[in-house]
């Protein structure tokens, strides 16, 4: 019997234009990885009053050297060494691409 | 990124249901309702991040005062290094995303209805409840505070707002050379290092404007429960002399009359008496059989922050069973509730909730006007242990008091002000 791409059951979210269920997973784990940071650096990276700085829109590679450099002790830091050894590099590295992806 | 066969199967099942949903409507509430008990950091937070990042739900915030002035920083307005307007908000903020605040108070939820009766008269409907009802005190267990004549005369200022100038008020009267007794209680109670933040503020206060004060502070705990050497330390270099720490010093009773308490070997007598209780999760949670532990704190699934005891509706912030080295603090309550967010989203919208979410603390202690010591820790989900675990190597405190950290506090108090309210 012959099967039918209509009656796939994932067609009708590719048809519809959705993002497949893995983009959308992956999207939602980075942005509840870096929703862990919004608390001092503000809602999506954009700080009030920037203190701590505004990360929203940062350069991706940059932010990540930042991170790893803080969980290495490589940058001087009252604190956010202690954060940044909590996360995976994997972790760090999604949290730096939903900060770059996000307007400042 | 590798997965089994399983879950991959349950992905897809949920996206292509997620695609045919958008031809259902659920009538009035979009895609569901969610209704919040509570409008401070917890519930702020957990209204902003279902709309913001689910704008299709319907989200109400019940909260029975006019606007949110903020526990953090509210020691120094007892010193008189800051004001209260300064860490005051409104509900503007959550208003302008969509959310409804309604100005009430929940009197009684119906977890098989899915209502939430209000004081005012209105019957609210919920698809998921989320409940941060902060705590309540025991006063039964004190019984020369347990009226209302005692307990307007012996303040605990553990919740800021109106106590706050009260007690600023009862200093400012006090003569120098006056002592401030001041009683803390078992842990575990809302945010650890905030008692030992009282004493560094009230004696800055006290350095400056009657030193010949005192302040006696009558720990229940056996130490100085977060913080300790570097609260010691602040103590010993700032207020040398005028800090007598008293720990198991567990209350019996207060004399209000006489402005004495009385522990179990000995009364303290005092000119400004202030007492925090014993705490419980607040009057909502028991009224719905949401506290699980101890009669006094709410059992939740750490992954999506739901009741062990109620499906359905959610517990966030201080009145949860605080997981291992899980402080109640304000960082917290905002980091649950962004957890409890997404999970809530994902459940009315059928799709899989987040297996590993991530939580962070960072707890702001000023041990004068400007120069503040911090202590943070990273928690993370464990599937094997089914609660969030603290990340072994992480977190920490800070190696000493700095005018630094002091520009990081305020910028910590500022950005979690927004980020539940704005």
């Amino acid at each position: 019997m012959k099967k039918s791409w209509t009656g796939a059951w994932w067609a009708a979210a590719l048809l519809a234009g959705a993002a497949t269920p893995l983009q959308a997973q992956d999207a939602n784990a980075a942005r509840a990885l870096a929703a862990t940071c919004f608390t001092c650096h503000g809602t999506d990276g954009r700080s009030v009053g920037g203190v701590p700085p505004s990360i929203a829109g940062q350069n991706k590679t940059i932010l990540l050297q930042q991170l790893k450099d803080f969980k290495e002790g490589k940058r001087p830091a009252t604190i956010m060494h202690q954060h940044a050894k909590g996360y995976t590099d994997a972790q760090l590295e999604q949290i730096a691409g939903y900060f770059a992806a996000v307007k400042p | 990124m590798t997965i089994s066969r399983r879950e991959f199967m349950q992905w897809t099942a949920a996206a292509s249901a997620t695609a045919l949903a958008g031809c259902a409507t659920t009538g009035s509430g979009g895609a569901g309702r969610v209704v919040v008990i509570g409008g401070g950091i917890g519930g702020g937070t957990a209204a902003k991040y279902v709309k913001m990042w689910s704008p299709d739900i319907d989200v109400t915030v019940v909260e029975r005062d006019a606007g949110f002035i903020s526990c953090p920083i509210s020691n120094l307005v007892l010193a008189g290094n800051t004001s209260i307007n300064e860490i005051s908000r409104d509900y503007s903020g959550l208003a302008n995303r969509g959310i409804k605040v309604v100005r009430d108070n929940a009197l009684a939820i119906d977890p098989a209805a899915k209502t939430v009766r209000l004081a005012g008269g209105n019957t609210l409907n919920y698809d998921r409840l989320i409940v941060s009802p902060g705590v309540d005190y025991l006063y039964d267990t004190i019984p020369g505070l347990n009226n209302a004549a005692a307990q307007s005369q012996v303040l605990h200022a553990w919740k800021a707002g109106p106590q706050t100038l009260a007690l600023r008020k009862q200093l400012e009267s006090m003569p120098d050379g006056g002592v401030f007794v001041f009683h803390v209680p078992l842990a575990p109670f809302r945010c650890p290092p905030g008692p030992y933040e009282r004493v560094c503020q009230v004696a800055d206060y006290f350095k400056r404007a009657k030193p010949k004060s005192k302040i006696i502070v009558l720990d229940s705990n056996s130490d100085i429960v977060s913080k300790a050497g570097l609260f010691r330390g602040a103590w010993n270099n700032l207020y040398k002399g005028m800090i007598d720490y008293r720990p198991n010093s567990e209350i019996a009773d207060v004399d209000v009359k006489g402005m004495t308490i009385k522990l179990q070997f000995g009364d303290v007598k005092g000119d400004v008496l202030n007492v925090v209780p014993p705490q419980r999760a607040g009057e909502i949670a028991r009224q719905a059989g949401l506290i699980t532990a101890n009669n006094r704190w709410c059992g939740v699934d750490w992954m999506t922050c739901e009741s062990t005891a109620v499906k359905g509706v959610h517990v966030l912030g201080d009145a949860t069973l605080s997981a291992n080295a899980m402080p109640k603090s304000a960082s917290m309550a905002n980091q649950h509730a962004k957890v409890c967010a997404a999970a809530v989203i994902a459940l009315i919208k059928n799709q899989p909730v987040n297996p590993q979410p991530m939580m962070m603390n960072t707890c702001y202690s000023f041990v004068d006007a400007k120069n503040v010591i911090h202590v943070a820790s990273v928690h993370q989900y464990s599937a094997s242990d089914k609660t969030m675990v603290v990340v072994k190597g992480a977190g920490g405190l800070s190696d000493k008091p700095s005018e630094l950290e002091g520009t990081y506090a305020w910028g910590w108090a500022k950005n979690i002000w927004a980020d539940s309210l704005a």
